[in-house]
């Protein structure tokens, strides 16, 4: 078990930067989530660690040693690949001791561990035989016994789950969960999949195009994303992105631009004028007061996000809008709704709310304390301070 | 009756069914009718017909009547101390050729595979020997070992007698060209072995803690087992087919020719120098035996050693 340190680890294919710069520590016996769409570099940072890949600049640390010029079979890691990897021309057996063969443990005590991590995974029965005549679960399963049957310094898991369906994943995801707990192993896991990332997480690391967007166990991730690219990519939906100006407070009987009336806008703070603004959005208007204001105040434009549940279909709410989709997922509804000048956003309610029509004209009333406000060119998250 | 109005507009279709059977097998008998004639008159006509000749004994002047013998032919040459030597020359050729040729093809595609500026180049030289001919490949080994302008004057060495009329040394010679002729399929067919084993497999390999040396031994080799059962197959049945080389490099004017004298080439010589068609038609049976034997043989005890992916 040991600490992984990227200190500015860098990976170069010709023109293309694949990793920039990446500072980041995965603490020991952590499960670190490398979280980002397809081509965001997160399989490359998980090769780059297990050899498999140069660093072109800067450095991997895993414990107290560089690894950037130590061979892969030298680094003491253990990887599960997306594909498996399995050997196939051997037995499930020959295949979890392979590791352990090379690491020149023998007799009793490679029988012993082999026959401990298969059975800790439920694959004894399976031993003799060979990949080719096994289950996709089954194979993945060989993968996790053939990582686990010695005791590496980290855990490298390359979407070991992506090719399992839907409910063995929900299940496999669950045992690796138990399994990490257990064994206490320092573990990078990349996956593309935000569920699997906030479900199996103690942090998680954003990625995209090469750069690390933010780190931050998922809850807080969730809460306050760093910028609209993690505010979108977490959730499911992601977080609805307004493009926003902000204004002097108006009175609350003045019509709303675009001449529609708006029955009731939003609850206007109390507090000192100063402290609050409003923020015209989609042909509405938001009022903001406190902290929130004074962030927007400082910002010449903003884009103000709005995760979906926040939002809700009320003949009250301060902006209007036409339902587009309604999808119902059991519990509950997504409503896709267009806001007058186009932008569509997401609802989500409760199954037994009224449904909306598509089609339909609504109101959408906004929770104003969960907005999140991000400066429009750089999307970066407006926060208090410097 | 219901039953017996139902009836021919059932037959009806099944009658018109049947006609469309007849159309359609006509139309695969016709379309398979060219490569059946032209097999027919090359292949299989030749092959009968040359089974029927082993049985008849032909006298080696032309225009005098050749006459049944039956099997006596096929004990008398089959007997005989020149085919023996021939049959052993033969095994050697094939023992030094096989194996040779595709080690020597499985080192130069692994080489390739090095990410290499030029690379491709060299792929394309490697693989050159497929598309020589043997005649123009004989001519170069044939300088190649000349006594007085080849390799070795030029190194400085003396080969007395020299290399090609040397007893112990023509069928080496022989050998070494069969290999290089054969290093160009042998390097395209691992080439395309190597390629079909997933990357992934040989990094797990490394991650689990295999040197280069286990990787290559332990993952490479067991899943290039297929290409390398193909290989061994193909290979045997080239050196044991291996003529123009000989008949180039050495031919049947040459003092060393009795030890290169393997069976396809002893076939010619017994047809063109004895000029005795039917103890000709005999060996090559018994190279066609030869040939069948040892491929069923690799098929039966090698192939058990063999993974198939799934």
């Amino acid at each position: 078990m040991a600490q992984v340190h990227f200190r500015g680890a860098t990976k170069r294919y010709g023109a293309v930067l694949a990793v920039d710069r990446l500072e980041l520590a995965v603490a020991d016996g952590e499960l670190l989530v490398l979280l980002g769409p397809s081509g965001c570099g997160k399989t490359t940072v998980l090769r780059m660690v297990a050899g498999l890949e140069e660093v072109d600049e800067g450095t991997i640390v895993i414990g107290d040693d560089v690894v950037n010029d130590v061979a892969p079979k030298d680094r003491d890691l253990a990887m599960v690949f997306q594909s498996y990897a399995l050997y196939p021309h051997l037995t499930v057996a020959k295949n979890i001791e392979f590791p352990l063969r090379q690491r020149r443990i023998e007799g009793e005590d490679r029988r012993r561990r082999v026959a401990e991590a298969a059975a800790s995974l439920g694959l004894t029965e399976l031993l003799g035989r060979k990949p080719a005549q096994l289950s996709g679960g089954q194979r993945q399963r060989v993968a996790l016994a053939r990582a686990i049957v010695r005791d590496p310094k980290a855990f490298l898991m390359d979407e070991p789950l992506s090719n399992l369906d839907a409910a063995l994943r929900v299940q496999t995801r669950a045992d690796i969960v138990a399994l990490q707990q257990r064994l206490g192993t320092t573990t990078l896991y990349v996956t593309h999949d935000q569920v699997e990332a906030m479900t199996m997480g103690h942090r998680i690391a954003v990625l995209r195009d090469g750069v690390l967007q933010q780190v931050a166990p998922p809850q807080e991730l969730y809460d306050r994303p760093a910028n609209t690219f993690v505010a979108r990519f977490l959730g499911s939906p992601g977080m609805n992105l307004v493009p926003a100006s902000v204004t002097e407070p108006a009175s609350v009987t003045e019509p709303a631009p675009g001449g529609v009336p708006a029955p009731g806008a939003a609850p206007v703070p109390v507090g000192p004028p100063g402290d609050r603004v409003d923020l015209a959005l989609a042909g509405g208007r938001l009022a903001l007061g406190g902290e929130a204001a004074l962030l927007a105040r400082k910002a010449s434009s903003l884009v103000v996000g709005v995760r979906p549940e926040h939002l809700a279909i009320d003949p009250a709410g301060a902006l209007g809008a036409r339902v587009v989709i309604v999808e119902l997922l059991g519990a509950e509804v997504q409503v896709v709704c267009a806001l007058d000048d186009g932008t569509q956003v997401v609802v989500r309610q409760g199954a037994d709310r009224p449904r909306p029509a598509a089609g339909e004209l609504v109101r959408l009333a906004v929770d104003s304390g969960a907005l999140h406000l991000f400066d429009a060119e750089s999307g970066v998250r407006l926060a208090v301070g410097p | 009756m219901t039953t017996v109005a139902a009836a021919p507009p059932a037959s009806a279709p099944r009658r018109g069914g049947r006609r469309r059977r007849v159309r359609e097998a006509g139309l695969g008998y016709l379309l398979v009718l060219p490569a059946v004639a032209v097999f027919g008159v090359f292949v299989f006509y030749p092959f009968v017909e040359n089974f029927r000749l082993a049985l008849y004994e032909t006298p080696p002047y032309p225009g005098l009547p050749s006459h049944y013998v039956g099997l006596h032919q096929f004990a008398q040459v089959l007997t005989s101390g020149a085919f023996f030597q021939s049959l052993l020359s033969t095994l050697v050729f094939v023992v030094m050729v096989v194996p040779t040729g595709l080690l020597l093809g499985l080192l130069l595609a692994v080489a390739a595979r090095r990410r290499l500026r030029g690379m491709a180049a060299y792929r394309v030289i490697f693989s050159s020997t497929v598309v020589t001919s043997v005649a123009v490949a004989a001519l170069v080994f044939g300088t190649l070992m000349d006594p007085v302008v080849g390799l070795l004057p030029w190194l400085g060495i003396d080969p007395r007698p020299p290399i090609l009329d040397n007893p112990t040394w023509a069928l080496p010679a022989v050998a070494v060209m069969a290999v290089w002729q054969f290093l160009g399929l042998s390097f395209v067919l691992m080439s395309a072995g190597l390629s079909s084993i997933p990357e992934d497999v040989l990094e797990a390999a490394r991650v689990d803690g295999a040197s280069d040396w286990t990787v290559f031994w332990r993952v490479t080799v067991p899943l290039l087992s297929p290409t390398l059962f193909f290989g061994v197959v193909v290979a045997t049945i080239y050196a044991f087919q291996t003529f123009g080389q000989i008949d180039i490099l050495i031919g049947p004017a040459n003092a060393a020719y009795e030890h290169v004298n393997v069976l396809v080439y002893n076939v010619l010589t017994t047809l063109q120098v004895n000029r005795t068609p039917g103890e000709a038609a005999v060996l090559s049976i018994a190279l066609f035996l030869l040939t069948l034997g040892f491929t069923s043989l690799q098929l039966r005890f090698l192939e058990r050693r063999v993974h198939y992916g799934r």
